[in-house]
């Protein structure tokens, strides 16, 4: 039911681990539900230079994590922002339908990472 | 997970992938001995059972063959057993024909909360047509406490419908208990032995069982084809309309090869009972000891003594099921788990929520069935491999960390 390049992304994540003191972290879902994302970002000059995820949840969960954070790793924090989980599963060559709602957390961690590291900016900022 | 073998010549060595089966209450393969019986019934045995003719006299000669091979293994006669098309089949049909049939007697049905969904959905089928369903909650194990079955009796109660034992976490129920309350009390009793046929000792008549459903493939029978036991004077509205099959009660033409398998199967099951009740249980205990030596935070779910012998059911904390099925599945193990994921809805099992589960963990269960099939070196198999992978998905769960640097998890 999974294309071969979930499979490989749930068998070999791309980026999976924790950074230690990041610039923004974002945690998505809940355990009830069966899926949480956590996405850690280092960013330098408005770029994201380092990313890294921890998963709960099922292979399309840990194959769009992976995804998600190869698709932004390197790009500017708008670019980042621009990304949609349609791009996440169509690299992923498309998830099966009950499996759509992976891709919409994957694009959600991301931008709650992001949202995690403005607002600290704002404070540190003021 | 690659290893080398002798071929069939005894000369060469053939690369295999190795595959380990170990989901067997989901389906079983097909005996070799009940392939044997069957095979003639497609070719040239492949008379109708209601034709007058010699053909048609040989069908009906293997089909009360059939019948009476399964009413011996459950203590019944063969004039109580009526095909159908399998086990969701015969527990519909005995709910909504017993609702059907007895409605001017009343209007109350007493189930579990952990029957399998032919009979949940048949049973909320039937509120939504006026009838009212009792759900009994289970214990931690998921047994049915008999005392909670008799207080929810009422004059309005028609029948009582209680599985023998469960398809996912194994737990068998007091059900001669259950019988004596529901003879007691002149109501109907009806089990889905869907899982315990076959596998456990049946007597219908010792353990005042009204109805019974049984599916072939659960025991090394084909699929696509079950039976109900209906005792004799039970009053049962028909589900399928037509031709006098099954003494006007079921219709339809029977499925020839599919219920000589049934027969066979049925009869080879029950002339192993023993032995291969003993050899899956000593198979089974060592893979659930095995694998609580092996891996913390693990439990078991279901009665650690009070189960079919090949059912093991286990929740991995911090780790998702499909993600272990699919990572089993890369080793060649195939497995089944209580996980909203491999279910397509976003609840996870209602077995596992009724025991009381999580629904963290209960996201994180594993079924493994035993059969005759397994070998202790796919005990070992199973060992060998499970912990590194439930190691790996653990390091990539953030529930994990937080579980390892804090006081407690999400």
């Amino acid at each position: 039911m999974y294309s071969e390049k979930v499979m490989d992304h749930f068998m070999n994540p791309r980026n999976v681990g924790e950074i230690e003191n990041p610039d923004g972290v974002g945690q998505v879902g809940n355990a009830k539900c069966g899926d949480i994302m956590k996405i850690y970002l280092k960013i330098e000059d408005n770029r994201i230079v380092d990313i890294k995820f921890k998963t709960f949840g099922c292979g399309a969960a840990i194959a769009t994590s992976s995804m998600a954070t190869e698709l932004v790793k390197g790009k500017t924090i708008e670019e980042a922002l621009a990304l949609t989980n349609k791009a996440v599963a169509d690299a992923l060559d498309g998830l099966p339908p009950v499996k759509m709602h992976c891709s919409i957390l994957a694009e959600e961690a991301i931008k709650a990472a992001i949202e995690d590291y403005r607002s600290k900016q704002l404070v540190s900022s003021k | 997970m690659k290893y080398f073998a002798l071929d069939n010549t005894g000369k060469g060595v053939l690369e295999m992938e190795r595959r380990v089966y170990m989901d067997h209450a989901a389906t079983t393969y097909i005996k070799q001995e009940v392939m044997e019986e069957m095979m003639p019934y497609f070719t040239e045995k492949f008379g109708n059972p209601s034709s007058v003719h010699s053909f048609g006299r040989e069908a009906r000669k293997a089909v009360d063959m059939a019948r009476d091979r399964t009413a011996k293994a459950l203590n019944a006669s063969g004039d109580e057993i009526y095909f159908t098309g399998g086990g969701s089949e015969s527990d519909n049909w005995a709910i909504k024909g017993i609702a059907q049939a007895n409605k001017h007697k009343g209007n109350h049905i007493i189930t579990s909360s952990i029957e399998h969904h032919a009979v949940l959905y048949t049973c909320q089928y039937l509120e939504k047509m006026g009838f009212e369903v009792t759900y009994l909650p289970v214990d931690q194990y998921g047994l049915v406490n008999p005392d909670d079955v008799k207080r929810a009796i009422t004059d309005k109660t028609i029948l009582i419908s209680i599985m023998f034992a469960n398809n996912e976490i194994g737990t068998i129920q007091p059900v001669k208990e259950i019988g004596q309350i529901a003879k007691e009390h002149g109501v109907y009793f009806h089990t889905d032995a869907v899982q315990a046929a076959g596998h456990l000792p049946i007597d219908v008549k010792d353990m005042n069982i009204d109805l019974l459903s049984l599916s072939a493939h659960k025991f090394y029978g084909p699929k696509g084809v079950g039976a109900l036991y209906i005792r004799k004077g039970v009053r049962v509205h028909p589900l399928m309309h037509g031709g006098a099959q099954e003494r006007n009660r079921r219709a339809g033409t029977e499925n020839l090869p599919g219920i000589v398998g049934l027969g066979k199967a049925i009869e080879l099951a029950y002339e192993n009972l023993e032995d291969s009740s003993r050899k899956l249980t000593a198979m089974r205990d060592r893979l659930i000891s095995g694998i609580m030596e092996r891996i913390d935070n693990v439990r078991l779910n279901g009665h650690p003594t009070k189960r079919l012998p090949g059912n093991a059911n286990l929740s991995f904390e911090y780790i998702e099921g499909e993600s272990l099925l699919l990572s089993l599945d890369m080793k060649g193990i195939a497995a089944s788990s209580g996980s909203a994921c491999t279910s397509g809805s976003l609840d996870p099992s209602h077995v596992l929520l009724a025991i009381g589960l999580t629904h963290e963990i209960a996201h994180g269960s594993l079924r493994l069935t035993l059969g005759d099939d397994n070998t202790d070196q796919d005990i070992d198999y199973v060992l060998e491999v499970l912990p590194d992978i439930v190691q790996r998905l653990r390091n990539m769960s953030p529930l994990f960390v937080q579980h390892k640097g804090e006081k407690y998890y999400v």
